[in-house]
């Protein structure tokens, strides 16, 4: 199916503009919820692209799950402290990551130039997607059956992720328990 | 395709949809005045129009015409946007919620239901996991300690009781295998069970009640409304993330809960109820109407969409009743009860599903 040029101009558009706030604001819980539209945008371009699986998870996983734990963190942690204000401008500092981002630039857009296109997209084109059941169907059939091993091995790595995380935060340094022992005391 | 056959019905469908969810509102808070008050032995609101139907109505007039403050210490833009946060998503989510079967007109197939994508119930559960933004950034913006506190409690009540939401839905998942919604109410009408004359439809709650009961629950936490309703209180933390939003801007927050408890009740109805396949009863007197031809097709999606409004409007009820029949729980009991509980209840139901549909019992 073709991308309508005037929802994708949209969406790109969107990405661009909120990304650019994400990094420009001084304040990070605004950054924060920039990031949010950002990952809103690129929803909408998978969704375009007959990804819908795609884009839901997107907005599941990065805008439902991962930025509310972001902005948890910067509103406990500082509220509206400018944590990342550096100061005075250091011009060095400055020129050095304005040089490195044109880099980054010149070789994406060197990659994209040079690059040839895959022909097609192989086995899975869009109307074979649809007649096998839809986006769903086809990558949940693929994950339990040939895919099986490796999905339950990161499982397995989240699952001890999980379980680390919850060791390292229920380890209470020494100094801590004294004072809060001494304070039950006094 | 023609493109007027695909954009009539879709712009009908969006503004059926989106008025019919604006008019849910003042109803269902007159619904639960006077439902408040017949339970309390009182009245209630009875002065305005008859039966004091017209009181919602002399609400929002008064809520438009109020001076819309902003106080000096917010930050005015993000605490602008908190309540548009809170719309937004509460409108989306029910673009996925068959309402009907389909028709055909003209030889086109309509569904109605605004989208039946085929990832219909992850796209309701990552647009309901975005309406924490609102909530967050209402308390945020606010600039006040009662509002972040609030925001807060309400978040992370929100957050834990997705989990066992989404795990309670698998086990719907796993009986009808599929994710869309229009595929799931279809299914429904399967026969479950026939005794004599007596047929039993294969509808969720006979298929999942554990589950519908851990759906429910949870979506009385993901609504914040009692019994789980900790982000108000007046004793601790005055009214919560909404404390310093007055006039048109409070109305939203109102406009957002009752609306995302039509979508919840929506969810009950389509998952566990059957959508809208008819009532007992209903099939019966539609074979008795003397219509045919289009008449009666359109009869028949006028008794589905009749069916679906009253399942729903019973889930509606059933969020006034258990509001002004339950006690509100402690915090830390909401908390045990979530993660102690509805969480192992709803993997233990996967399992129990699991092993049945192996068996081949359902």
């Amino acid at each position: 199916m073709e991308i309508s040029p005037v929802f994708f101009y949209l969406f790109a558009g969107m990405a661009i503009a909120f990304s650019l706030v994400t990094v420009l604001k001084k304040n990070p819980a605004a950054s924060a919820f920039s990031l949010v539209m950002v990952f809103f945008a690129f929803a909408g371009i998978y969704a375009l692209l007959d990804a819908h699986l795609i884009a839901t998870l997107q907005i599941l996983v990065y805008a439902g799950a991962i930025m509310v734990l972001f902005i948890f963190v910067i509103m406990l942690l500082s509220a509206d402290v400018p944590s990342f204000d550096l100061g005075r401008s250091h011009v060095t500092l400055r020129g050095a990551a304005a040089g490195l981002g044109l880099v980054l630039l010149a070789v994406l857009v060197w990659v994209f130039k040079n690059s040839t296109p895959a022909a097609g997209s192989g086995l899975f084109t869009v109307d074979r997607v649809v007649a096998a059941g839809g986006n769903t169907q086809v990558i949940s059939e693929l994950m339990f059956s040939q895919y099986l091993w490796p999905f339950e091995l990161t499982s397995v790595l989240l699952l001890t992720a999980i379980i680390g995380a919850v060791a390292i935060a229920k380890r209470r340094p020494a100094h801590a328990a004294q004072a809060a022992t001494k304070g039950v005391r006094s | 395709m023609d493109s007027a056959m695909f954009w009539i019905p879709a712009i009908a469908k969006v503004a059926l949809v989106a008025i019919v969810l604006l008019q849910v509102v003042p109803v269902m808070i007159w619904v639960e005045r006077r439902g408040s008050a017949l339970m309390q032995n009182r009245l209630g609101p009875n002065r305005v129009g008859p039966l004091g139907l017209l009181q919602s109505a002399v609400d929002a007039i008064k809520m438009i015409f109020k001076e819309d403050f902003v106080p000096a210490h917010v930050m005015p833009f993000y605490f602008l946007l908190a309540p548009v946060a809170a719309v937004i998503p509460a409108f989306m989510s029910f673009a996925v919620i068959p309402f009907a079967s389909q028709i055909e007109l003209n030889g086109q197939i309509i569904q109605f239901q605004i989208a039946d994508l085929n990832v219909g119930l992850l796209y309701i559960l990552s647009i309901t996991s975005i309406g924490v933004y609102a909530i967050i950034m209402a308390g945020w913006a606010s600039n006040n300690k009662y509002a972040l506190l609030g925001s807060l409690r309400s978040s992370s009540q929100m957050i834990s009781y997705e989990l066992s939401m989404g795990l309670s839905l698998i086990g719907i998942v796993m009986v009808f295998s599929s994710v869309k919604l229009g595929d799931i109410a279809r299914a429904q009408g399967e026969t479950l069970i026939q005794l004599g004359s007596l047929s039993l439809p294969k509808w969720g709650i006979f298929v999942q009640p554990v589950g519908f009961l851990i759906f429910l629950t949870s979506t009385y936490a993901e609504t914040n409304r009692l019994p789980f309703d900790l982000p108000e209180g007046e004793s601790e933390i005055v009214a919560g993330y909404h404390l310093e939003y007055g006039a048109m801007k409070f109305a939203l927050f109102m406009l957002a809960e009752y609306i995302n408890m039509t979508t919840a009740s929506a969810m009950c109805a389509t998952l566990y109820f059957g959508g809208w396949q008819l009532l007992p009863g209903m099939s019966w007197i539609l074979g008795q109407l003397p219509l045919d031809g289009m008449a009666s097709e359109w009869a028949r999606v006028a008794f589905e969409a009749a069916s679906f409004t009253i399942k729903v409007g019973f889930f509606l009820w059933l969020f006034v009743w258990v509001r002004w029949t339950l006690p509100r729980f402690r915090y830390d009991q909401l908390m045990d009860l979530g993660w102690k509980f509805m969480l192992p209840l709803s993997i233990l139901n996967i399992f129990v599903t699991a092993f049945m549909i192996y068996r081949g019992v359902i």
